[in-house]
């Protein structure tokens, strides 16, 4: 069973593996610096499929597929699913398993939702209720355009925004037995709100949810930025990036060469287009379980933290005034 | 040939104050666009927007201050003919052919395109 460290980290008794990754993005990410680590790449929007919304679930569907494929598990392995994205009712998600035949939680953390079914797929595993479960995220485009600005079909000018939503989804086999990455503690986030109110601004918004995450997990199990190979934060872009650094120096914390974040590592910022970088479920998703995955398997990495982040708004509160709600999840991987 | 080098400078120029309210505020696209119509109306009232008209033709006709000079028109002939009842009805009467080409043109045009992310 999990031992609580300190004010909210848990270490894991027993081994909780990540057995394999899939992930499957659109065009734009298939243009991006990390194009050869995705298992494949989608140029159309609706990937076969009549609506954006659709189209996500397809790829969040074929993404399961080909890592249970990958992982040569049968879906009578899995005991749980836990999965999410930016969707009202967690639509893409729930329409991606409708037909998967396996108990299924549907997860709502905006762009942190892959850390937070790590966390409780992580939780579960060592407690001895599950053997394997798949922990999926995904994003699109289009059809968060639709959620959280206008549809497409609107023919709006797009504000300049200063992060770009991600066409992509992944996701990962976590298993009590195997080979792989392990995941050895896990450090949920709680909601931090600062006062943002800017919905363009979402890196500002979830950077203090990263840093306080971190200096928990930092101060419950004693270690330094030293101790990891890198701090990977979800999708905090480059303005949000330079932030928590500032955040966390206030607090005596020195990232040094440690951190990156997934949104500023999946575009390329000076010719994509996307100012600040990528954002959505899908981002940190599809990094992890691609890029951070082959990393570990190439022995280029020994310890890393995986701090996914959302921005917990919705546009009707934000209609109505109200500020952005910031959440991290932390999990700690190692070789 | 003037006419249309005319049309494209002021239509240019509106569609250009919308570009940089866009870029330099935080001002959504729905509401810029309730601003130019409300512009419309008020530089309308007071008889401002139509040297533009006569000056520029459609660059001043097409953007959305146009159709708000057209709402101001409107209602100003109808209550000088039927009273302040005349509010009510003017201004949509006015525009109806705006109004019905915007609806008849963009249900076509749903109907025979589908949208896609900008390449």
């Amino acid at each position: 069973m999990a031992r609580k460290l300190g004010s909210q980290t848990y270490t894991l008794d027993n081994q909780v593996v990540i057995l394999a990754g899939a992930a499957i993005v659109g065009k734009k990410e298939g243009d991006g610096p990390l194009a050869r680590y995705f298992d494949n790449i989608v140029d159309d929007e609706y990937a076969g499929e009549k609506t954006f919304e659709a189209a996500e679930s397809r790829i969040l569907r074929d993404t399961y597929v080909k890592l249970l494929e990958k992982s040569g598990k049968a879906a009578t392995d899995i005991n749980f699913v836990l999965s999410g994205d930016l969707l009202d009712q967690c639509t893409a998600a729930s329409y991606a398993f409708r037909d998967a035949n396996i108990p299924y939680f549907g997860l709502f953390g905006a762009c942190s939702t892959m850390s937070e079914a790590l966390v409780l797929a992580a939780l579960l595993i060592d407690s001895g209720a599950a053997d394997n479960i798949v922990c999926a995220a995904s994003s699109h485009f289009c059809s968060a355009e639709r959620q959280f600005r206008f549809p497409l079909e609107y023919g709006s000018q797009r504000t300049p925004t200063s992060q770009w939503t991600v066409t992509g989804a992944g996701a990962v086999l976590l298993s009590n037995q195997g080979q792989g990455p392990r995941i050895t503690s896990v450090t949920p986030g709680k909601i931090i709100d600062e006062g943002i109110k800017d919905a363009n601004n979402m890196g500002a918004a979830m950077a203090p949810a990263a840093a306080d995450t971190i200096m928990a997990h930092l101060r419950d199990t004693g270690r330094t930025c030293d101790d990891y190979d890198l701090i990977l934060t979800g999708d905090l872009g480059s303005f949000g990036s330079t932030m928590l650094r500032e955040l966390l120096k206030r607090n005596n914390i020195d990232l040094k060469d440690k951190h990156n974040d997934c949104g500023t590592m999946i575009f390329d910022l000076n010719r994509q287009d996307v100012v600040c970088g990528g954002s959505g479920c899908g981002c940190s998703a599809s990094v992890l379980s691609a890029y951070i995955l082959e990393q570990f398997s190439q022995g280029l990495l020994n310890r890393i933290l995986f701090v996914a982040t959302g921005a917990l708004l919705s546009p009707t509160r934000m209609q109505q005034g109200e500020t952005i709600p910031g959440i991290a999840h932390a999990v700690c991987i190692e070789a | 040939m003037v006419d249309v080098l005319k049309a494209f400078l002021l239509g240019g120029l509106i569609c250009v104050i919308g570009q940089l309210l866009i870029d330099l505020t935080k001002l959504t696209p729905a509401r810029i666009m309730v601003c130019y119509v409300v512009t419309g109306v008020i530089l309308g009232f007071f008889g401002l927007y139509q040297p533009l008209v006569e000056w520029g033709g459609a660059g001043a006709t097409i953007p959305l201050t146009g159709f708000g000079n057209i709402l101001a028109k409107g209602i100003i002939k109808k209550v000088n003919e039927e009273g302040l009842l005349g509010a009510f009805a003017g201004g949509i009467e006015a525009a109806a052919v705006g109004i019905t080409a915007a609806i008849v043109f963009g249900y076509i045009m749903a109907i025979i395109s589908k949208p896609k992310i900008k390449s």
